[in-house]
């Protein structure tokens, strides 16, 4: 996006949830010492987003939509199985923590 | 081994995309552009297949170009001294030559 | 630890850590199945977030100061980024480092306008406007009016320098030390350097004489 037209700089910081953190380390491990993916696998996910998905989506949130969807591609998830577990935890609701 | 020494003149490519569709770590404000090589900074996996998960496909050297800001932004607003350094990977360079820096 | 700089906390968004979104829903489904799965447990996430949590800007500000305070280190630093920060004991892992020395004729700023690259080993995880689409589409455009954003300004003549950082390498700007801050203590001076003066929006600035 270097050179197009965009508004005032919003200098408002806010500190991560635990949640981002998580996803911030999930990426670290899997790409790091495991070698399940790649950095750029990452980037080439977030790219392929729709073209709303940098004004609706927060930025930990393309990363774990991102991440997941290589963990597909790579078959080390079934879309069955993610499925499956995201109803579980979405019934359950937050996890203690 | 490199194909370009600190301070040889280059031109950015300004296909799009170079091969079929992929992830690119070339923005596209420098294509097409000229300017001079600022360092070498080593050899690296090809981002363009790391995007692919391969690991190892081939490896590239990559070097910090330095352009002038008013040769990217027609009315730039600063100084003629002011510049950019960004990183690019050999395969996105050819030679310049003596062309007029502004070219592009 | 000082935080009378520019590392402030805020309060996390409520509604990412009270309510189950979409996507912290998929963060958790994704893993505990990695986890059930044995590719990486409870303790090595736990243990990588709190890694991460402990980088923070006080670390590339102890390397600042020291660089200000001791020449030779200064030489070090710039020449091997790597080597010359591990003698101060932090860690900076795989990351590619470049130094970039702010000098009376040039005053750098770093950028990453295709993604968020930013030297995180040193300086923990990059502030939310650095990843924003305003800043990454316009520092790379009209500089200077940004830097007048973060109240930086900069002297015609003086070059500004702007860094992409598109690929490997992660950039910290080493900032001129700020004059009448010659009795300073080298921790002392570390206070002073915040983590927007390392990213180079901003210049050190001395303390106020009170």
């Amino acid at each position: 996006m270097g050179g197009l037209e965009a508004g005032a700089i919003d200098q408002e910081a806010h500190d991560y949830a635990l949640w981002e953190r998580r996803v911030d380390a999930l990426m670290m491990l899997l790409s790091g010492p495991r070698r399940i993916m790649t950095v750029d696998q990452l980037r080439k996910g977030i790219e392929a987003l729709p073209p709303d998905a940098y004004d609706s989506m927060t930025y930990y949130e393309r990363w774990i939509a991102s991440l997941t969807n290589a963990l597909l591609d790579a078959g080390v998830l079934t879309t069955e199985e993610l499925g499956a577990r995201m109803a579980r935890v979405s019934a359950r609701g937050p996890e203690a923590e | 081994m490199s194909r370009f020494a600190v301070g040889d003149r280059v031109r950015v490519h300004d296909l799009w995309p170079p091969t079929p569709p992929a992830h690119v770590r070339t923005p596209h404000y420098v294509r097409g552009h000229v300017g001079v090589v600022e360092r070498i900074c080593g050899t690296f996996g090809n981002p363009e297949e790391l995007a692919f998960g391969r690991r190892g496909a081939s490896y590239e050297t990559l070097y910090r170009v330095r352009f002038r800001q008013a040769d990217l932004w027609p009315g730039y607003d600063g100084p003629g001294t002011d510049h950019i350094e960004i990183e690019i990977y050999e395969f996105w360079l050819s030679p310049a030559g003596s062309e007029p820096e502004s070219a592009g | 630890m000082s935080h009378t700089h520019d590392h402030e906390h805020a309060q996390p968004r409520p509604d990412l850590d009270d309510t189950m979104t979409y996507y912290r829903v998929m963060e958790e489904a994704v893993r505990s199945l990695l986890i059930e799965k044995g590719i990486v447990t409870a303790d090595e996430v736990r243990r990588e977030v709190e890694n991460m949590d402990a980088r923070t800007p006080a670390n590339g500000a102890q390397v600042v100061a020291r660089a200000w305070v001791d020449s030779d280190f200064r030489s070090r630093l710039v020449a091997n980024p790597k080597q010359a920060i591990g003698e101060i004991g932090h860690d900076i892992g795989p990351m590619h480092l470049v130094v970039l020395e702010n000098t009376p004729g040039v005053h750098n700023v770093v950028v990453c306008t295709l993604c968020s690259c930013y030297p995180r080993w040193l300086l923990g995880r990059p502030p939310d406007w650095y990843k924003s689409r305003a800043y990454r589409s316009r520092v790379v455009r009209e500089p200077r009016a940004v830097l007048r954003e973060f109240g930086t300004e900069i002297a015609d003549d003086r070059e500004v320098r702007v860094h992409d950082s598109t690929a490997d390498m992660r950039y910290l700007v080493l900032p001129m030390r700020p004059d009448g801050t010659d009795g300073l203590s080298q921790a002392e001076l570390a206070a002073l350097v915040g983590r927007d003066s390392m990213i180079g929006v901003t210049e050190v600035v001395p303390p106020l004489r009170v």
